[in-house]
């Protein structure tokens, strides 16, 4: 499995409440939640980004609320993935747990830039800065999360197999 | 109710004694994966939708076990618009369906980390998962307690059973002796303000010390609520007489009391010597960002909210009404106090703290969860700033983007209130 897309770069510790606000919890529509996806730190985020794109942040992204809102917002506005030294636990189990792809690397978050263009190779881990040529090293995905993941979640994958 | 004290093959901390006991396995180690057999699963009308649409999706008929299962509608409940009426409405249906016999709503609801301790569905040596990330809360107790998402908690209804890794611990030595206004909340923000707020990410926080020994469960509460502040996957503190005590006359269901071994191994020891910690505030807009009181300087307010899963219990609502009493709320400055449940709301009315407040110019609002997520009954506009006896103050928290958010204990909330600016008592 390869994601390409364009960076949008953000900060340490982005919470929750951040990518998407209690405000809009009223509704578990995904299409609803992309539309106010990280609108607090980016009010035309989900209007900007292309199908694909990648989130490079810096640590513990997702920290703060256990709601599963937040991956679903970023994965139907159509984030790829997302990379990051480290993620907060539930968000990590949540956003495997809704089939959206996440890889620790430490270096990223200083070195790739907003609009650079990236490939990422879950079947090795290979990140490539398209841009430059830089390429770092994460987790690769294993081929049963991998599974999970292209059929749209756990739920989806374990109904598949039943 | 019947306790039992078991002893097993290796030195282990609680954690990892109640996880192999839930296991099935007399023991286990950090970075093990472990299927276990959970006690109790929670879900509220925000996390639950997702679980019961999951639920029928999945095709599955009914739940593991009605009696196991809590359903408490506190976030947005009383109903603060169309959409979140709609999921309070299916939680209400879905538990009528499934005879699920623990479902909250209305005058029976309260703030879900209050409520159920206070009722004794969850017990020392649990394994409790909740669709909430305060469901640490219950380390308190000295239970397995964390929060996960919507599907981890379909799966547990359908199934009884969850998986984790086991965490590495870490523990914590509170020595000394506590200043005055001085107390779990104080700690734990120095303690988060210590490690960060991902200091503890994927592992067990343990609470120990003399200063714990001696301390309520209220603010034992307070302290393993707050763990996910620093990562944490639980906040554990093991059970002595003050938590038997507790939940002696509310247990419905025997129990088993695990403690950490003397030589358990932990990933790290950490120790405080609390006489130096004053009261403390996290500052905009992470949890980490803690100060002492008297380091704060100059910080006008619009809003103090007394309340919430972290600090709405009657022992808080206690403090801050012995502060407030006989005084009142800074003018143009809204104080919102908040009993988080129907019991708490009651001794609170005869112990006469509702009328200190209300004298003192508060709002009091109904058990919900409501302002501290800026959900609903009390919404912050933009450039307002806040202190909230509440877990967290990240960008947007209670409000608009651009509002701020300042965090303390009760008795720092009630004297800011009059102060209209963060302050302590010591300064009324």
């Amino acid at each position: 499995m390869k994601i390409k897309g364009k960076v949008w770069k953000f900060g340490k510790n982005i919470d929750t409440d951040v990518i998407i606000p209690a405000r809009y919890l009223n509704t578990s529509d995904p299409a609803e939640l992309a539309k106010h996806c990280m609108e607090d730190a980016d009010p035309d985020f989900s209007k900007k980004i292309k199908p694909g794109d990648i989130i490079v942040a810096g640590k513990n992204f997702g920290c703060g609320s256990s709601r599963e809102h937040a991956p679903i917002a970023l994965k139907a506005a159509g984030i790829g993935c997302i990379i990051a030294p480290s993620f907060a636990r539930i968000f990590y189990r949540n956003a495997f747990n809704m089939g959206l792809p996440i890889f620790e690397c430490d270096e990223t978050s200083g070195v790739l830039k907003q609009g650079d263009d990236v490939e990422v190779d879950a079947d090795t881990g290979e990140i490539r800065n398209l841009t430059t040529g830089d390429v770092f090293k994460a987790q690769p995905i294993p081929p049963f999360m991998q599974e999970l993941i292209s059929d749209g979640g756990l739920i989806p994958h374990v109904l598949k197999s039943l | 109710m019947v306790v039992r004290e078991y002893i097993m093959s290796r030195s282990m901390t609680i954690a990892e004694k109640i996880l192999a006991a839930h296991a099935g396995l007399d023991s286990v180690e950090p970075g093990q994966l472990v299927e276990v057999d959970v006690d109790f699963a929670l879900g509220n009308d925000i996390t639950a939708p997702i679980a019961i649409k999951t639920f029928r999706q999945a095709g599955v008929t009914t739940v593991f076990d009605k009696e196991k299962i809590a359903l408490v509608s506190d976030h947005f409940v009383p109903n603060k618009d169309i959409m979140s009426a709609e999921q309070a409405r299916l939680l209400r249906e879905f538990a009528a369906e499934q005879g699920i016999v623990h479902h909250y709503d209305g005058g029976e609801s309260g703030v879900e980390h209050v409520l159920l301790p206070e009722k004794g569905l969850v017990l020392p040596g649990d394994v409790v998962i909740g669709a909430d990330s305060h469901t640490c809360t219950y380390g308190a107790l000295g239970a397995f307690a964390t929060g996960v998402g919507s599907t981890d908690l379909a799966a547990t209804m359908m199934t009884g059973k969850t998986w984790f890794k086991v965490p590495e611990s870490i523990k914590f030595v509170y020595k000394g002796k506590l200043g005055p206004w001085v107390g779990g909340k104080d700690l734990i923000l120095y303690t988060i303000g210590d490690i960060g707020v991902d200091g503890a990410l994927y592992m067990a926080m343990e609470f120990t010390g003399p200063v714990i020994d001696s301390m309520s469960m209220p603010g034992r509460f307070t302290m393993s609520n707050m763990a996910i502040e620093a990562g944490g996957k639980v906040g554990l503190i093991n059970p002595d007489d003050t938590t038997q005590n507790y939940v002696a006359d509310r247990a419905s269901r025997e129990f088993t009391v695990y403690r950490s071994d003397e030589d358990a191994q932990y990933a790290k020891v950490i120790e405080y010597d609390c006489s130096e910690i004053e009261p403390q505030v996290a500052c905009p807009h992470l949890p980490e960002n803690t100060k002492g009181i008297s380091e704060v300087g100059n910080v006008p307010l619009d809003q103090v909210v007394i309340g919430s899963c972290t600090n709405g219990r009657l022992e808080d609502l206690a403090l801050a009404a012995d502060v407030i009493s006989g005084r009142h709320v800074s003018k143009g400055l809204r104080l919102i106090v908040i009993p988080t449940t129907p019991t708490v709301y009651i001794q609170a009315l005869e112990k006469g703290f509702l009328t200190t407040f209300l004298n003192a110019g508060a709002v009091i609002g109904p058990p919900t969860c409501g302002p501290c997520l800026g959900g609903h009954m009390g919404v912050l506009a933009k450039g307002e700033r806040a202190l909230s006896t509440t877990n967290r103050n990240f960008v947007g928290r209670m409000g608009h983007p651009e509002s701020e958010v300042y965090l303390a204990n009760p008795a720092i909330a009630a004297a800011s209130a009059v102060l209209g600016r963060i302050g302590s008592p010591k300064e009324l």
